[in-house]
């Protein structure tokens, strides 16, 4: 198995003008991850299945992450002229990062498979926001395996594969109008009594208990 | 019933053999419920062990698992509702032909079990229907699903023919129909059908207690 260093100096050495980042995971099991400009992710797809050497042939599996937007709170020393002094004041400057949403595919070689014993090839692409530009490229032409996977990231994050061919909810159904594991989802309330209610639950057997929700 | 119970006995050594109408038709009943055939999820593996050898459900009378609703007396809800399924559930249920009796089987048919708290998973089938036997478990044990037959036999039995209690397919205004749910934007709409399901009302049962639902 090559490190993930390696596996992005091949895509670059192939594909020069790819859009390509490593993304680090400083925990123990260093499963380190590339992520990959949306517009290029085909063909970096495409190269790591042709590739003789790596030879990526099995995505197994492709799931998704939201990543809401931030709100970041930082301390700035303004110089300021307050009743003709100078005087340094410190300010609060809020910004609002934008979140994003991120697919997250997991490739295997069964080519290499028996000899070859090393984690999964991990790679990532992002939305533009979480709103209305939620468009990806479709890996399914690349690997069959993604079809459904990709189905079920659309039905759950909302993320809307372009040229998947066969781009239904798969898990809820079709006049279901949210996506059920983004941080903002709400569920629906059919609250019933619960003997023990505690945290989410408890807070709404109150509401209920006021009356403030029918 | 009008035959005492001692006398009954009593003739019975005699080689007289007394019954009333009400005692052989429900007699008859009881041992001839046919389950439908469908199972959910992993309870269903336990209602298919309790028709097997070993646990033999075919003692009871219930050996033949009809593949049609409209040849089935019983439904045995075995397993985990979703909102997506649980309209086909209900729509199940208007198909089969009077008498019908339900059995909630395991802890997510009776009130949505451990995935009571998801966005897709319906916190009890007796939200839409009504059920005459709930099993807890998770998965419950085929003995506490033969329990749960003999329970329901032993309901059948003790059913009057006539009166207010008399059974569902002998009174043509009892409701036989229930609503299906639609699958709305964001749940099932109704996500209750309180006519089957009244809220069980915390705020009237436990006035003084402090953390009631």
């Amino acid at each position: 198995m090559k490190t993930a260093e390696e596996i992005l100096a091949a895509i670059k050495s192939a594909l020069p003008d790819a859009g390509l980042e490593l993304v680090l995971n400083s925990s123990p099991c260093a499963q380190h991850s590339l992520r990959v400009a949306a517009k290029d992710m085909v063909a970096v797809a495409s190269f790591l299945r042709a590739d003789p050497v790596l030879a990526l042939d099995f995505c197994s599996n492709a799931t998704g992450v939201d990543w809401p937007g931030k709100e970041i709170s930082e301390k700035v020393k303004v110089t300021k002229v307050v009743e003709g002094e100078q005087t340094v004041v410190e300010e609060t400057i809020k910004r609002v990062e934008p979140g994003y949403l991120e697919a997250v595919y997991h490739l295997f070689s069964m080519k290499n498979g028996p000899t070859d014993p090393g984690g999964p090839v991990v790679l990532r692409m992002r939305t533009a926001n979480r709103t209305d530009q939620v468009e990806l490229p479709s890996l399914t032409p690349v690997w069959r395996s993604a079809e459904f996977q990709e189905r079920e990231i659309f039905d759950l994050f909302g993320i809307v594969f372009t040229g998947h061919p066969d781009l239904r909810r798969i898990l809820m159904w079709d006049g279901f109008e949210d996506h059920p594991m983004r941080r903002d989802y709400v569920d629906p309330d059919d609250f019933e009594y619960e003997p023990t209610p505690h945290d989410e639950v408890l807070k709404r057997a109150e509401a209920h208990k006021t009356g403030a929700v029918a | 019933m009008a035959v005492e119970p001692d006398l009954k006995i009593e003739l019975g050594k005699q080689g007289v053999f007394v019954t009333t109408i009400s005692e052989i038709y429900n007699w008859g009943r009881k041992n001839s419920v046919w389950p439908m055939q469908f199972g959910l999820a992993c309870c269903a593996i336990e209602m298919i062990a309790t028709t097997m050898a070993r646990y033999d459900l075919a003692r009871f009378g219930a050996e033949v698992f009809r593949p049609s609703p409209r040849q089935a007396d019983l439904m045995i809800i075995s397993g985990t509702i979703t909102k997506k399924m649980a309209p086909q559930v209900v729509r199940l249920y208007n198909q089969m032909a009077e008498p019908k009796y339900v059995i909630a089987m395991g802890a997510c048919a009776i009130s949505g079990g451990p995935f009571k708290q998801g966005y897709n998973v319906l916190k009890g089938i007796d939200r839409y229907i009504p059920v005459d036997v709930h099993i807890p478990g998770c998965p419950p044990r085929p003995e506490a699903l033969i329990h749960a037959f003999m329970m329901l036999q032993a309901r059948i039995d003790e059913q009057p023919l006539t009166g207010e209690d008399r059974p569902r397919h002998l009174n043509a205004e009892a409701q036989s129909l229930f609503p299906i749910p639609a699958q709305g934007a964001h749940d099932l709409e109704p996500p209750v059908n309180r006519l089957v399901w009244p809220l069980p009302a915390p705020t009237a049962s436990c006035k003084s207690a402090e953390k009631c639902g």
